[in-house]
């Protein structure tokens, strides 16, 4: 009952008129970033980051996270209408989203795709609020050894579980770690990797780094395709949503399951990319009538996007809890913490009661505010995509520009990211996953931090990673998560039988 | 059910053909990139060799961690060249193909052109021209159009963050003249 008064709380602190206007402006610049090409997620909040640098880091998040879940709602408005997935995450609700469109049911399929996200939503923000005190609580006796192997297992899990090369993920997450070690070492004051440059003695701002990796990078690719588009244009009456609201509890199943596969893969670094395919793929198998699926089953609607928002929203669990972004957005909303002189990690939960609660709050509101808007404005969101692209492209640009400069006021900082944009276009197009790349750039300097305070704690004895039970068994796990391929593979031989592919994979 | 006649249709003329000759493979581009990585992490494993990689009486020294992450990321982009090296069957696979590259430079070249005049006339000034000039000769949107939105594009930009946000941006000898 602790959560819920402080719960109230968050609420008192959100429910002032320049919040909850800075809540709506949030939600429909989220809604633009989530509707049109070359703008996505992570990198919509990387370039309006700047537009909070100087506000107070609770009005600051509470924008920041509405626009997150403007873009998440955002997708799924070009999904259905256009068959062009705004988002990967929305990739799976074009399946049965434009099929339904095309039979002239886009308003079934858009309040669908909204009330499914709302919920998953829902359900991610109430584990949340019960979860994440405690986790924190247990977290704050944590010393730089525990730290360290929750650090480690963030990226074995990553390693271990990706669906990429191996390689691959090495690569992109040795090059993360690596550029984050540029600059000065914070535990002996010593400078490295900076070649005399005194651009460098910063060290490679993560932000910056994302902003091209994403933001340049998906531009040249956005242009490398045909940008032609036909689709429908939709009206919802509330006629329509009612009729939908009203088949709900039928679907109550399926909306569960893709809320917990969301839940699940948005703590453990999954993603709601993987977690949208997972809801619908499993959907599918469990449905009685699995050919109709792909010819416009509104279930098929609901399973991707309920898990999709779910795995969205729960990836701020292990940020707010334990400083550990679940995704690249929340590694986003992390680095914003750090801009507004924030310590991320337990005690936030001590220290800064306004802002956690603040944030939570905002995530129930947001969400139903959110719901609102689209539904009501969905005909405003689809003729955005009448603007040409030509006039977007160098519009995005300079946002970008602005947000590469604002973080620290250097001119070089706009140069490495258009560095960055090449390299991400590359990287993409060769196969080298992002996602561990900005994860290492975020976390490297914190990971190792940790571990050499443990190694000056324990006087340079590893063995402190296995001193008691809890580090112990969290190191072991990372070991085990990092080589699973290989044991995987062992188990499955043992029983005579090939390894199953992973069922998030898209069939 | 008939399919109900799109209203909304956007097309585009200069669109990449699906037929343009590749530019460069995959494959190639893959075995380049791992070389240049292999490159970046000998540079990095040596000026970490410099700062210290040994253990001091308390635990690593600065260049320990980065020292070993080169070595890491070194060994991968050694895999991976010979992965791609030896993977003949992708061989086909297009990087690029010319249309897409340039497409791809139609955006690349203005976007560094405007890092440049940034650097010398400040960000507003070069956010109006590229905005004007993109739409312009990219776009082929009329010169009216392409003046107006960038206009208020530009000055939607500068009331935003230098007024409303105190963000302030880099500027140059036009700014200046505004008292700027």
């Amino acid at each position: 009952m602790e959560a819920f008064g402080l719960l109230l709380h968050g609420f008192q602190v959100l429910l002032t008129f320049k919040t909850l206007l800075l809540m709506l402006v949030g939600l429909v610049l989220g809604i633009f970033v989530g509707v049109l090409p070359g703008l996505g997620g992570p990198n919509g909040v990387a370039i309006l980051l700047p537009l909070t640098f100087t506000m107070d880091p609770t009005s600051a998040i509470v924008m920041l996270s509405c626009i997150y879940w403007g873009a998440l709602f955002g997708g799924a408005i070009t999904s259905i209408l256009f068959n062009i997935p705004g988002e990967a995450w929305s990739v799976a609700t074009t399946f049965d989203g434009y099929p339904m469109a095309q039979q002239g049911h886009a308003a079934e399929a858009l309040t669908a795709a909204f009330t499914s996200s709302f919920i998953g939503s829902l359900v991610a923000v109430l584990l949340i609020t019960f979860l994440a005190p405690g986790i924190a609580s247990f977290a704050l006796r944590f010393g730089p050894p525990e730290f360290f192997a929750v650090y480690l297992l963030t990226f074995c899990s990553f390693v271990g579980l990706g669906r990429e090369d191996k390689h691959k993920t090495i690569i992109s997450m040795a090059l993360g770690l690596l550029l984050a070690g540029i600059g000065m070492d914070t535990v002996s004051g010593q400078l490295r990797m900076t070649f005399g440059s005194n651009e460098l003695l910063r060290g490679i701002n993560f932000l910056v780094a994302v902003i091209g990796l994403f933001g340049i990078s998906e531009i040249l690719l956005t242009m490398e395709e045909r940008l032609a588009l036909r689709g429908h244009a939709a009206k919802i009456s509330l006629r329509v949503v009612w009729s939908v609201w009203k088949d709900l509890p039928k679907y109550w199943v399926t909306l569960l399951r893709s809320s917990a596969i969301g839940c699940w893969l948005g703590i453990t670094p999954g993603g709601a990319i993987a977690a949208s395919f997972m809801g619908y793929n499993l959907a599918k198998r469990f449905s009685k009538d699995k050919d109709s699926f792909g010819k416009g089953r509104i279930e098929g609607v609901f399973a991707p996007e309920t898990a999709a928002h779910a795995s969205g929203t729960a990836a701020l669990l292990p940020m707010l809890a334990l400083g550990i972004p679940g995704s690249g957005t929340a590694a986003i909303l992390l680095g914003g913490l750090m801009v507004w002189g924030l310590n991320p990690g337990p005690l936030l939960f001590v220290e800064h009661k306004d802002f956690v609660w603040g944030l939570i709050a905002s995530m129930y509101l947001g969400n139903i505010v959110g719901l609102v808007i689209v539904l009501s404005t969905v005909p405003l969101f689809a003729a955005v995509l009448r603007v040409p692209f030509a006039a977007i492209a160098p519009m995005i640009v300079v946002s970008c520009a602005v947000g590469a400069y604002a973080i620290q006021n250097a001119m070089f900082d706009i140069w490495l990211m258009l560095g960055f944009g090449v390299v991400g276009y590359v990287f993409k197009k060769i196969g080298i996953p992002l996602a561990p790349f900005t994860l290492a750039l975020v976390l490297g300097n914190r990971a190792e931090d940790s571990f050499r305070l443990s190694m000056i704690g324990a006087e340079g004895d590893m063995r402190v990673f296995w001193s008691n039970g809890l580090v112990g068994s969290i190191t072991t796990l990372a070991i085990v998560l990092l080589f699973w391929p290989l044991i995987a593979g062992g188990f499955a031989r043992l029983r005579g039988k090939p390894a199953k592919p992973a069922i998030g994979e898209p069939e | 059910m008939a399919d109900p006649e799109p209203e909304i249709v956007v097309d585009d003329p200069t669109a990449p053909a699906s037929d343009s000759p590749a530019v460069t493979g995959t494959r190639t581009v893959g075995m380049v990139t791992c070389l240049l990585l292999l490159a970046f992490s000998a540079l990095m494993a040596w000026d970490n060799w410099r700062t210290g990689i040994t253990w001091a009486f308390d635990g690593p020294k600065a260049g320990y961690f980065p020292f070993y992450l080169s070595v890491i990321l070194g060994a991968a982009s050694l895999y991976g060249f010979f992965k791609s090296f030896l993977d003949k069957a992708s061989a086909g696979d297009s990087f690029v193909t010319s249309d897409q590259l340039r497409r791809v430079l139609q955006v690349f070249i203005p976007t560094f052109l405007f890092c440049l005049i940034t650097q010398w006339l400040g960000l507003y000034v070069a956010s109006f021209l590229l905005v004007a000039g993109f739409m312009r000769y990219i776009g082929r949107i009329a010169w009216w159009k392409s003046l107006l939105t960038s206009f208020i594009f530009t000055l939607a930009m500068f009331v935003t963050f230098e007024l409303a946000f105190d963000v302030l941006m880099p500027k140059g000898p036009i700014e200046a003249l505004f008292g700027r």
